[in-house]
């Protein structure tokens, strides 16, 4: 008989799942590509049917049979419930409140849920171009709340970012609502050691669980600050049987998918 | 199904010509321009006709711009770009937008930077005859200290503060749609993004389209851009590859991927943009090459 223990699985597929329990059935969510997009199907998949997932191309209710490549696939297209354009998925839906939790991916974050994806350096004169805002700021801003899911790495988690492209805490205690925003802001951030969440009163991001095998000197050495632990922290269950079964049937639908597109996939 | 153009026996209007003679006509050395689709119906044919025309410093505006203004970058066509989100969508970096923004290569290029949100209000405003748009806005965000485009007004009765930007008024605004009819009118289907908007608000319109149809045979409210604010019409069928047309074809993710090689030197960014779209006459000839290799 294998025990739940027994399971191999992925860093990748651990961050996945534990992301994807995170977010609550019925709630709309606002998805961004990669591996929010994989939670937040895989969400829908298992314990969350009644998701909307929102993809900013305008797609509303999309239910992928397979990943996205891109923001705007077709599959998105053709599993929404309907499609907006892009001026009203901001005005209608996002600005007016309409979105319970943004699902972000990041390059950098800093301390205090911060998000840099513009550049590397001086604006000016960039060490690193990166690609820009995109819809993030006002996602970061008018949904209700906030999940990011990135990998740890002392590079992808400063101390101060060169440039905030989308508010976190700003500079922690209350500077967030100082700044005129109403928002929760980035309550879960999903790494591949465990969650981090905002101290209730710094608002410096915490570790406040871990995956099985994981440990906090682990998640330490891969932050590029000084990096705290719950008091009281929790020890996240490992994937499920029936989590890892439909992830993968999704990743290898995905794959099939977007094998030899050249030839013209039909799907229907 | 609406019958094809060749069954139908009719001759196209006015407003219908060669892609060629659109750029030509319309395009000229420093104008404005916006090529928008977000994603799917991105409008490559017309972008490589404007590299096949050597036309030079452009303002480009575009919300994403994709593979599609790494090429007009990379070719020396702008000097200026609006845009935000500068990305190889599902891959990765530009390399040649990297290398004009980090070393000027193969010129300076201009940044004017904003948020989507900011940018789909823009146009809103363009369309609207307005000289800006607000939203609830770039809270916290870096972009108004590098951008001084983006500023502040205030609600006249609630005294509430709100993002301000100016309105986008292209010179030309350039779109590829699904079908048009022997008028010009244009039916545009599936992710629609901001093209309506970026076509209301220019001077001059220019569509490139799949398929042109005797009559559109659409529902009451479909997307529709009437002939009479439109400047030219091309047929140009798989006008918006390596992206896709839905209903028509898929997009080209393997050559998305395969960019990310291409673009990375400028050596071979040029060697594959003379051998493939400089010197093919058309986009079909290109077409014809990319489905040879």
């Amino acid at each position: 008989m294998s025990t739940v223990s027994d399971i191999n699985y992925s860093t990748d597929e651990m961050m996945t799942v534990a992301a994807s329990r995170l977010l609550a059935d019925g709630a709309v969510c606002f998805v961004g590509i990669g591996l929010p997009s994989a939670a937040a199907n895989l969400a829908r998949l298992t314990h969350a049917p009644e998701v909307v997932l929102i993809y900013e191309s305008g797609t509303i209710g999309a239910k992928p049979e397979v990943l996205p490549l891109s923001i705007g696939d077709s599959e998105l297209a053709s599993t929404a419930d309907f499609i907006v354009s892009i001026p009203e998925i901001f005005r209608y839906w996002l600005q007016a409140g309409r979105i319970d939790v943004g699902f972000l991916g990041a390059a950098q974050i800093d301390c205090y849920g911060n998000i840099n994806t513009t550049v590397i350096g001086d604006y000016d004169h960039p060490k690193t171009r990166l690609p820009g805002a995109g819809g993030a700021p006002e996602i970061a801003t008018s949904a209700k709340e906030v999940f990011l899911i990135l990998r740890q790495s002392p590079r992808s988690f400063v101390p101060k970012l060169d440039f905030i492209t989308s508010a976190g805490y700003l500079t922690g205690g209350k500077s967030r609502e100082h700044a005129g925003i109403t928002t929760r802001g980035p309550t879960q951030v999903i790494t591949d050691y465990g969650i981090m969440k905002p101290d209730p009163v710094t608002r410096e991001l915490i570790m406040t669980a871990l995956y099985p095998g994981k440990t906090m000197e682990q998640a330490r050495a891969a932050t590029g600050w000084d990096l705290k632990g719950a008091v009281h922290m929790e020890q996240l269950n490992p994937p499920t049987e029936m989590e890892l079964k439909v992830l993968r049937d999704l990743h290898e639908r995905t794959a099939l998918a977007h094998q030899g597109n050249r030839q013209q996939v039909a799907r229907s | 199904m609406t019958p094809p153009l060749k069954e139908a026996g009719a001759q196209p209007g006015k407003k219908h010509m060669s892609l060629s003679q659109a750029v030509a006509t319309l395009v000229q050395d420093g104008m404005s321009v916006a090529m928008e689709g977000f994603t799917h119906l991105i409008p490559f044919a017309a972008g490589h006709e404007i590299i096949r025309q050597q036309k030079r410093q452009l303002t480009l505006i575009r919300m994403t711009p994709d593979l599609i203004y790494d090429q007009l970058i990379g070719m020396g066509c702008a000097s200026k770009l609006i845009f935000s989100w500068g990305g190889n969508p599902g891959v990765g970096s530009l390399h040649r937008f990297r290398d004009a923004v980090e070393n000027a290569w193969p010129a300076k290029l201009e940044l004017n930077e904003h948020s989507h949100a900011a940018m789909a209000a823009a146009y809103q405003a363009g369309a609207s005859n307005l000289p800006f748009a607000m939203l609830r806005g770039y809270l916290g965000c870096d972009l108004p200290k590098v951008n001084p485009q983006i500023r502040t007004v205030n609600c006249p009765f609630t005294n509430e503060q709100l993002a301000a930007v100016p309105a986008l008024r292209p010179d030309v605004t350039i779109i590829h749609a699904l079908k048009a009819d022997l008028r010009g009118n244009v039916y545009l289907g599936g992710i629609i993004g901001v093209q309506r908007e970026a076509a209301l608000a220019a001077r001059n319109v220019i569509v490139t389209v799949e398929e042109v149809v005797e009559k559109l045979d659409l529902d009451i409210n479909a997307c529709v851009l009437p002939h009479w604010v439109i400047s030219a019409v091309c047929h140009v069928p798989g006008g918006a590859t390596p992206s896709y047309a839905h209903g028509y074809y898929e997009r080209d993710n393997a050559f998305c991927k395969q960019w990310d090689e291409i673009a990375r030197e400028r050596d071979s960014f040029t060697e594959w943009m003379e051998r493939m779209v400089m010197q093919s006459p058309d986009f079909a000839a290109y077409r014809q090459k990319v489905s040879a290799a």
